[in-house]
């Protein structure tokens, strides 16, 4: 039999989720104590680690300067270990490149840059552990780190991909989803006004199931900003409590 | 909600790489029971008061099978008697990995809502996931986990039942250490022959159980009787390096020790090996693929022509084989021989459930019987029933279970009975069955996409359409046809110029894609006319109604509206989805006299006389641009109208208003095929008809020559015209002949996926584009060119499969076999009626022409019935005539008489009932008077033969 059956006629999926479910979420906020911000986020079987430093000012060449606002500087790479095979270059490959460009779309969308001119912020993110959704990870966890680093936003980006099977759209793929030949979708929304900002698809799909999944992913991103607002108040209480004392 | 985690690992082959998967367990699955108040569940599939009696199981109770009772005997859950069936994920998950026919019709019983079948996701459920514990094999711990699934089950429904006596569930396996671990965990456990056998009420279930291993022992010898198969693993090492040949095991019809395996080569080139002996043949049945090595080229030899039948009812054993065998190899001839090679191993077995009689057993009491098929290709299969007088003298269908190497047949288990033989309701069902012609009832899940009734339509529907109802719209069809597709309008605009429409049943519209009833109608294909009896490729509500354009009733179309000077000029083509009004239905007859009469001046009349004056334009133009017009005789029954028995026989009739619908038809689909073309020309659903190669026109050459007519064969056009001036004085059946013969020298006509192929001539026709729009309520090519068109013209939103020249090029192919299946079938239907005819006829001396010339016999083709017979000249109990068969004339020397080519004859007509499975018409010969061969006019012999049909 060829194939993994992506979503039985009962309505789970491989992993035994339903189709509108997110997988597990745990994070924590301020790991690192030398870094403005930083947070650590597992969904599932993707961990990912954000690191922000700044606003600082600009390093390296001075053309890079804005007088209206701040740079934003990101990086992604992946942890050799993150896959089942071993990689060779953590950074600086194109899939790694591309990703940051996206990161610094969404994050340039998303952050209060223009408090502060002339400056730059890097936001650096690692995945330590890939099983899908790589870039939705990242902008979760990237999104805590600069909450933590207590650089305003606009509001939390939320991100998440989405695949389409049997009709259906499918929340937050992990990697046997992603593989199996789903045309899959990643959207980062700032849920409170619904803008998007960033919505980047490679597969083939048709143009007529295009809103049904943008719908979805919508729908998975407030559920993720949920979370992602428990994790920051919880986050607060635990670093208010001692200070009260 | 809660999800916990646990971590699955596995490993695969390919370089042992390590796959981490998530697999969150869950506590909101279902029992899908009613009786549970617990599960907070919408709906359920399970009884509260299962119906199966047992004398096993007095109680109520759900029956929970393992993977093997699911693989093995799926005919019998298929059964209405058994219900309330619990199927596991994990058993669900095994039987996709191992067999994916029997997981397609498992699933097709749980869709099915009066089985109550429930599947329940144990794996994902929190209380009856299991973990692999270290040493235990897979298949271990999946009989673990149904072992603690049915534990949990039982539990549970103990928990929720408070007053009568508490459902209970019944795990069923055949595996003796599952069973045996199971009673421990105090389970209520069975093996399925068991649980069957204790089913009250129903002892023809019992006969369906496929066998068992430990059954297959006591039924045979011990002794040896076939070398061993090759495990798979050799049999890839041996096709990789050349030893081992694969290809597609096709048994001869005529000689059971005797077969040929067809080996696709590389590219276009495939060969054939011949196969001889019951040793070499190693348990092959028709169809499998196989792995054969091939003989030292001195044990080649040549195929016999010897006829054998395997007659092998009495002697089981193999010592008179052998001799048959030796004089099978004496008869080869030295010069022809050909690679000759044995089967080492099955790759696949193709096995379906086959048609037949059954051959009690001589011994009364015994419960093992052989099997004959219908079908001659495929041995005799030994099955086991206690039913064997019940079932003497009907039509049967057989599954083979397994071919164990000790035994002379495959062992097989009953699956149902058709009917009595010789009955026309069941000859009917076997040659459906035998032609692979779905023809079930359509299932719960098809009809559940069928529109709801009182159908109208509504303003939605309405978005994107043209109302066309005030136009004057009627259809022509032949009497009594109820799935009316197509109709037709004419009118004349202002500026003078004719404005004809071509309105076809907007099918796709009730048709969505990919939903149950879409793949329904992929899968059959067409829709299959057999006399008297139609079988439909979409629902009746929508072929018989909601899509026939039936008269005085508002219906769906998709229109092809054209306008068109009086020289008949296309001077502008256009598409719409419409609404019409058909204002008649009209039969070819109807039309006809309506078009000759001319005190009618009524609107209909008008159209339709405008419509004839433009068909016969455009009939010409075709005809002169080299569209071919061939003939094959096609006869009509008149059926009784009470006993459905053919009283007379008549062959079809061609008037003006056929060959009118016909033209616009035409039209129509070159004017689709052409924008679905240009539209898409890589998906485009199209149809060709290939050039034949002048090798095949031999006959027809040979057959005008030797009546002194020249027949040109390079273009389609030459033939055209030089058929139609073909003509012998006093003999005006000639041309007519002729053309039945051109007819079979032409290939067959396919569908295609434009993106696949550069040839898209069409060569009867002459256009150079053709598809086929007309008939959507019975072709699903002609669905798929709706949606084409649909979508071309925005009317309609496209599908990812749509525009896969991959799928398409797939789903051609099926279609264009489904298609040639119903048309053997459709002849099939049309030779079983004849010999009814025949047979209430009794015996008829009838005037023939000769149409082919063959070494031992020749063809004769009677005009009046449209009726094919083979006169042979050499039988079993007379001795045989002198006969020299010249190959350049063709012709026949019998004796002292010449046969030639289209020489008139006259036969005796009787029906040879002699073998049950096989009747079939018989002819011999009366004039010309040949002493020896031919019979006298009166009938003799044939009469003796008639008692034993009627038996």
């Amino acid at each position: 039999m060829a194939g993994l059956e992506l979503l039985s006629d009962q309505g789970y999926r491989l992993d035994g989720r339903k189709a509108t479910e997110l997988r597990k979420f745990q994070a924590r906020m301020g790991v690192f104590a030398q870094a403005d911000g930083s947070a650590y986020l597992e969904q599932g079987n993707t961990k990912a680690l954000a690191v922000v430093y700044g606003p600082h000012e600009v390093r390296g060449s001075r053309s890079r300067i804005r007088h209206d606002r701040a740079v934003i500087n990101c990086q992604y790479s992946m942890a050799t270990f993150s896959t089942a095979e071993r990689k060779r270059r953590p950074h600086g490959d194109r899939k790694s490149t591309e990703m940051s460009l996206h990161l610094k779309q969404t994050f340039e969308a998303a952050v209060m840059t223009q408090l502060y001119p002339r400056s730059q912020i890097d936001i650096y993110v690692k995945i330590l552990q890939s099983d899908g959704g790589n870039y939705s990870v990242c902008v979760n966890a990237a999104t805590l780190a600069v909450i933590d680093a207590g650089i305003p936003m606009r509001d939390y980006v939320c991100a998440c991909t989405v695949g389409f099977v049997d009709e259906t759209p499918l929340a937050d793929l992990c990697y046997a989803e992603e593989g199996g030949g789903v045309s899959s979708l990643a959207l980062a929304l700032l849920p409170r006004g619904g803008q998007i900002a960033l919505l980047q698809m490679d597969a083939r799909l048709h143009q007529d199931h295009l809103e049904a999944l943008i719908e979805a992913a919508m729908t998975a991103c407030k559920g993720v900003s949920k979370v992602l607002d428990q994790v920051v108040r919880q986050h607060l209480q635990e670093a208010s409590v001692p200070s009260a004392e | 909600m809660l999800k916990s985690k646990t971590f699955v690992k596995k490993t695969r082959s390919g370089g042992v790489m390590k796959i981490v998967r998530e697999h969150y367990l869950r506590d909101d699955i279902w029992c899908g029971s009613e009786v549970c108040t617990e599960c907070k569940q919408e709906s359920t599939a399970l009884q509260r008061d299962p119906c199966m009696e047992s004398n096993l199981c007095s109680y109520p109770h759900y029956v929970i099978p393992d993977t093997n009772v699911v693989l093995h005997q799926i005919d019998v859950l298929e059964d209405q008697v058994i219900r309330n069936v619990i199927i596991l994920q994990t058993v669900l998950a095994e039987v996709r990995h191992r067999s994916a026919p029997i997981y397609k019709r498992l699933k097709d019983i749980v869709h099915e809502k009066e089985k109550n079948f429930y599947t329940f996701t144990n794996e994902h459920h929190r209380e009856t996931f299991i973990e692999r514990e270290p040493g235990e094999s897979a298949n271990d711990r999946n009989d673990r986990a149904i072992r603690v699934a049915a534990k949990w089950y039982s539990e549970h429904l103990k928990k929720s039942e408070s007053d009568t006596d508490p459902l209970k569930v019944v795990l069923l396996t055949n595996d003796q250490g599952n069973k045996q671990k199971a009673e421990e965990s105090g389970l209520l456990v069975y093996k399925c022959e068991e649980y069957i056998k204790s089913l009250i009420g129903n002892p023809e279930l019992v006969d369906r159980l496929a066998l068992s291993n430990d059954d297959k022992n006591d039924i045979t010898s011990s002794k040896v009787l076939f070398p061993e198969h090759l495990p798979l693993s050799r049999i890839q090492a041996g096709l990789k390096n050349g030893t081992f040949l694969q290809g597609t095991f096709r048994a001869s019809r005529d000689n059971y020790l005797e077969a040929t395996v067809f080996v696709q080569g590389e590219g276009e080139e495939s060969t054939e090996v011949l196969i001889q002996g019951l040793q070499n043949l190693n348990r092959s049945v028709y169809q499998d693929v196989v792995a054969v090595q091939l003989l030292p080229r001195d044990q080649w030899v040549a195929p016999s022509s010897v006829v054998l039948q395997d007659e092998g009812a009495a002697k089981d054993d193999n010592e008179e084989e052998g001799e048959e065998e030796k004089e099978l190899r004496v008869s080869a001839a030295e010069a022809a021989r050909k690679p000759t090679g044995r089967v080492v191993g099955i790759i696949k077995r193709n096995w379906r459930p086959f048609c037949g009689m059954l051959n009690a057993s001589i011994i009364k009491e015994s419960t093992r019987h052989l099997f004959t098929p219908a079908d001659r290709r495929i041995p005799r299969i030994r099955i086991e029933t206690r039913q064997a007088d019940a079932l003497a003298g009907q039509r049967i269908m057989v599954a083979i279970d397994g071919w164990p190497k000790h035994s002379r047949y495959p062992n097989g288990h009953f699956v149902r009975t058709l009917g009595s033989a010789g009955d026309k309701e069941t000859e009917q069902q076997v040659l459906l069955l035998e032609h692979d012609v779905p023809h079930q009832a359509f299932s719960q899940a098809v009809l559940s996409f069928l529109p709801t009734m009182p159908w109208e339509i509504t303003p939605e529907v309405m978005v994107n359409r043209e109302d066309l109802r005030s136009l004057t719209v009627c259809s022509v069809d032949p009497p009594g046809c109820t799935d009316i597709d197509d109709a037709l309008h004419c009118r004349e605009l202002d500026n003078g110029n004719l404005e004809v429409g071509v309105h076809i049943a907007d099918v796709s519209h009730f048709i969505r894609p990919g939903n149950a009833m879409d793949k329904e109608a992929a899968n059959r294909g067409t829709t299959v006319y057999l006399c008297g009896k139609r079988i439909d490729m979409v629902p009746e509500l929508l072929s018989s109604n909601l899509c026939s354009l039936r008269s005085n009733v508002e219906r769906l179309a998709f229109s092809c509206i054209w306008e068109i000077n009086h020289e008949a000029e296309i001077l502008k083509t256009r598409f719409t989805k419409s609404v019409i009004k058909s204002k008649a239905s009209l039969t070819y007859a109807e039309a006809q006299m309506r078009i000759d009469d001319t005190t009618q001046t009524d609107d209909i009349t008008k159209n339709l006389r405008g419509l004839n004056k433009l068909a016969k334009i455009l009939k010409k133009h075709r005809i002169l641009k080299g569209a071919l017009t061939l003939s094959s005789l096609e006869v009509r029954f008149h059926i009784d109208s009470e006993t459905h028995d053919p009283i007379d026989l008549q062959t079809k009739e061609l008037m003006e208003t056929n060959s009118m619908v016909e033209e616009f038809m035409l039209l129509a689909n070159i004017s689709v095929a052409q924008k679905i073309f240009d539209e898409f020309p890589d998906c485009a659903m199209l149809r060709k008809h290939p050039a034949p190669p002048p090798s095949n026109y031999d006959i027809l050459l040979k057959a005008a020559k030797s009546k002194a007519v020249e027949i040109h064969t390079d273009s389609a056009k030459a033939l055209a015209d030089s058929l139609d001036v073909a003509r012998v004085d006093g003999f005006p059946y000639f041309n007519t002949l002729l053309r039945i013969l051109a007819t079979r020298c032409m290939m067959q006509a396919v569908y295609f996926c434009s993106g696949m192929d550069s040839d898209f001539h069409h060569y009867g026709l002459a256009s150079p584009i053709y598809t086929h729009f007309t008939s959507p309520i019975r072709r699903y090519a002609d669905i798929i060119v709706h949606r084409l068109l649909a979508v071309a013209i925005a009317a309609d939103k496209t599908y990812p499969d749509l525009m896969d020249k991959q799928k398409q090029s797939a789903l051609s192919n099926n279609l264009n076999y489904r298609h040639k299946m119903s048309q053997y079938a459709q002849r099939a239907s049309v030779a079983f009626h004849t010999q009814l005819f025949f047979k209430s006829r009794g015996i008829l001396n009838e005037e023939g022409f000769v149409l082919f010339v063959r070494k031992n016999a020749i063809i004769v083709l009677i005009p009046k019935f449209g009726l094919e017979g083979t006169v042979f000249f050499d039988s079993k109990n007379k001795a045989a005539p002198n006969v020299v068969f010249d190959e350049e004339g063709p012709s026949l020397t019998v004796e002292q008489h010449i046969f030639h080519m289209f020489d008139r004859v006259t036969v005796t007509i009787s029906l040879d009932a002699s073998n049950i499975q096989h009747q079939k018409i018989r002819m011999s010969l009366i004039e010309p008077v040949i002493p020896g061969v031919s019979v006298s006019a009166p009938e003799v012999e044939p009469l003796a033969k008639k008692p034993r049909l009627d038996r």
